[in-house]
């Protein structure tokens, strides 16, 4: 398969400071992953395994400490974050409580630059995509937690980023409306035929939303394979009772 | 209908709490202040608006007026925009030695007017290391000298909201294709809006009300209302006049401090603030640079000052600090200026417990919410005109002290309280304003538990409340000694000329040039910021951040 996003060697490492001592320690270490055009990569692994941190590697959000990220066969591994073309959705949305829904929807529009009106139109068009009709003028502060999300989704696909990268971005919400958000994040993907990884903790989420499934633990990926091949041959006995198959 | 029962301890600690400082504060802020004011309003006994009239015509007055808001305008721009990169670097990024330079920028803060008013003279006179520039005696030495005073209040005010905003909607901005720039006005700013104002409008109350320095630098030629007022009633005698520029200087003060208490209110969720600093990236070299140049210019006139400080006919020494034994040339002090220095220390310790005991009952009362909304509504005005003394001119508190407390039943004009009892009033805001937060976020239930276990009332507040303030008392009384020790407005009416204190005789000094005396004037002043940076050390050491923080 010809491969769009090829990620090699990623490692990150945080600075503790605790008084005057400081230690480092390994977020993420030598993760690779590689992604088709189109495709959702779900990235499945216990909290502080290093999945936010992946994202947020690629996205050009944490300085590499070695590793090289590269898009169509070009290197962007120096490229600064706002030039990736990217776009990254947060656990909790990080919407812009100054702005209304749709100036935040716009956010990324105004960047390039579209004329007003063109924007209007599109911001009408995504908020109808996720189901948001009429919402342009509220204060995303007014909103529900699955509202906000909605918004900060709509945002995100906005100007058609060429990789979409979601940070659990359901796991605020309660269990039913998590599913049906899993269902319509699925279908919104596949409609606007995004490139993307989804990152979670959820297994019945990994299931819905991916292509493909990686598993990650301790900072590292261990088993990268199509959703139902992880779920039943899990490479390690370790990620055997992550899943819960043992 | 049953009642709940309040406990007793409440009630005494509520009467103490508010009755001492308000009791206070009428005798020795209000009264003075009212009658002077009253001289405004007042002409033989008749009420006559007349002055207003006549004072607010004169080209001198208009002139002084303007200057004044136009100067605390243009000092506090430079200061926010100076500023603001400056609490970028020390607030958001990781680097070793942050708290070293956190606490150096505080610095100028604290100096006393009159020294940071030498400094500057010397900075900028023929043959100063900045003379070339021929600022001696313009109105920008003064801008300069309000601007390096007044960073230390954005960079504190707008740093400690800013290590509190979450950077992850920053990176939100960046990944969906924001620059640098961009993300900085359509996120960070309209984030910071409300510690900007506050903190603009602080430093515009500070800047117009400046006294000591702009008296040292202005001369007669350039000045504040506060400075005018100083002029009028020593110089001319003129009270009328002085009542209406103290009238005009009240209602800017209380505009202010109502925009203050507003832009406070907005408060944002915090988050934990030790995940926030990161590594610098290429996008901060312009805060950078800037932090380095500012750096470099704040320790300019401090640099100048020692350097002078040891300068002698013949080269460098220790002979103008041998000189401090002495009382100038042409016999300029009643007193040595080491006398002075002891003056100083002595007021200073003792406006430091008056303002300490003050402050804590009045900080202890307002601790406490009470049941009734009227209680509650008289504790508001009761912590809104503690904070008065912030503003309202010092010179009018001095002269206040003067025409009121010389006939019974407070015959204080020849007794040595006066001066540290001004000086505790200056003080005073900056007292509660510490640890008033402090007893604030005491939760109640932590008293209930203690008076459950059997503690009485009073062991309730030795034990919970006095416990828990001890830190913070440290601190304030370590803010109000500093303040006492450079307060030179009021001080510089009340000090008797055979009791003066080390800013007075500076002060003295550098107005009788000649001879020694300005050589001792730097060595007094070096001496002075000294003892003033030595207390502040300790109080940072400590490790209760408030300094400059509103």
């Amino acid at each position: 398969m010809n491969m769009i996003l090829q990620a090699s060697g990623l490692t990150v490492s945080w600075i503790h400071e605790t008084g005057r001592q400081s230690r480092s320690e390994r977020a993420i270490d030598d993760v690779s992953v590689s992604l088709a055009e189109g495709e959702v990569l779900g990235i499945l692994g216990p909290s502080g395994s290093g999945k936010s941190t992946l994202l947020r590697a690629i996205a050009g959000l944490e300085t590499l400490d070695a590793g090289t990220v590269s898009w169509a066969g070009e290197d962007i591994t120096t490229v600064p974050v706002h030039k990736r073309g990217f776009a990254l959705m947060f656990q909790d949305g990080q919407l812009f409580a100054h702005r209304s829904v749709a100036a935040n929807v716009a956010y990324a529009l105004a960047i390039t630059r579209m004329p007003k009106a063109e924007q209007r139109v599109r911001v009408t068009e995504l908020l109808e995509l996720v189901g948001l009709e009429g919402y342009q003028d509220r204060r995303v502060t007014e909103l529900s937690g699955g509202e906000q999300q909605r918004v900060a989704l709509a945002r995100a696909i906005a100007a058609r980023p060429r990789l979409l990268l979601l940070d659990e971005p359901l796991s605020s919400l309660d269990r039913e409306l998590r599913e049906r958000l899993g269902r319509d994040l699925r279908s919104i993907l596949v409609e606007t035929h995004t490139t993307a990884i989804f990152v979670t903790h959820d297994q019945s989420e990994a299931e819905v939303v991916s292509d493909r499934l990686g598993i990650m633990m301790s900072g590292r990926l261990v088993q990268v394979g199509p959703v139902a091949e992880v779920f039943e041959h899990p490479a390690s006995p370790a990620v055997a009772r992550f899943l819960g198959r043992e | 209908m049953i009642r709940a029962r309040r406990s007793p301890g409440t009630v005494i600690a509520m009467v103490l709490g508010i009755g001492v400082p308000a009791a206070f504060l009428a005798v020795f802020f209000l009264w003075p202040v009212s009658a002077m004011i009253g001289r405004g309003f007042f002409a033989d006994g008749v009420f006559d608006l007349g002055g207003f009239v006549e004072v607010l015509s004169r080209p001198r007055i208009l002139r002084i007026a303007a200057l004044t808001i136009g100067q605390a305008a243009v000092a506090s721009v430079i200061c926010v925009l100076l500023g603001v990169p400056i609490a970028h670097v020390l607030y958001r990024l990781r680097f070793r030695g942050k708290a070293v330079a956190r606490a150096l920028v505080i610095l100028p803060f604290v100096l006393p007017t009159v020294v940071v008013g030498v400094a500057f003279r010397t900075l900028f006179r023929d043959g100063g290391m900045l003379g070339w520039l021929g600022l001696d005696g313009t109105l920008g030495a003064i801008m300069a000298a309000l601007v390096f005073f007044n960073i230390a209040v954005v960079v504190r005010t707008v740093g400690t909201a800013w290590e509190g905003l979450d950077p992850r909607q920053e990176d939100a901005a960046r990944v969906l294709g924001a620059s640098p720039t961009r993300v900085f006005f359509s996120v960070t700013l309209p984030r910071l809006g409300p510690s900007l104002a506050a903190a603009a409008s602080i430093v515009f109350l500070f800047c117009s009300t400046a006294f000591g320095v702009v008296l040292v630098l202005g001369g007669t030629k350039f000045g504040t209302i506060e400075t005018e007022i100083y002029l009028l009633t020593t110089q001319f005698l003129d009270l009328r006049a002085a009542s209406v520029l103290s009238v005009m200087q009240l209602v800017i003060v209380v505009a202010l401090l109502l925009v203050v208490g507003r832009t406070r209110g907005g408060t944002q969720r915090r988050i934990s603030a030790t995940q926030v600093a990161r590594r610098a990236r290429r996008a901060d070299l312009p805060a950078i640079v800037v932090t380095a140049l500012v750096a470099a210019a704040l320790a300019l006139p401090i640099v100048a000052l020692v350097e002078r400080s040891l300068r002698t006919s013949t080269g460098y020494g220790l002979q103008n600090f041998a000189s401090l034994a002495g009382t100038g040339s042409r016999n300029a002090l009643a007193v040595p200026a080491w006398v002075a220095l002891g003056n100083s220390l002595t007021i200073a310790v003792q406006a430091t417990v008056i303002a300490l005991i003050i402050g804590l009952a009045a900080s202890l009362a307002l601790s406490r919410t009470p049941r009734t909304p009227t209680v509650r509504r008289a504790l508001a005005i009761f912590d809104g005109a503690l904070l008065l003394p912030l503003g309202v001119s010092a010179v009018t508190v001095g002269f206040g002290f003067l025409i009121t407390l010389n006939q019974p039943p407070f015959d204080l004009r020849s007794s040595p309280v006066l001066v540290p009892i001004a000086q505790a009033l200056v003080a005073l805001p900056l007292v509660v304003r510490t640890m008033l937060p402090v007893l604030k976020s005491i939760d109640p239930r932590l008293r209930e538990s203690a008076a459950v276990l059997g503690a009485s009332s009073w062991r309730v507040l030795a034990t919970v409340d006095l416990a828990i303030v001890a830190r913070p008392a440290v601190a304030a009384s370590g803010f109000a000694f500093a303040v006492a020790l450079g307060e030179f407005g009021a001080t510089s009416f009340l000090s008797r000329p055979d009791r003066p204190t080390l800013p007075v005789v500076i002060y003295r000094l550098i107005g009788l040039p000649g001879g020694d005396n300005f050589g001792m004037a730097i060595a007094a002043s070096v001496v002075l910021a000294a003892v003033t940076v030595a207390v502040i050390a300790l109080v940072e050491r400590a490790r209760v951040g408030t300094v400059g923080a509103f």
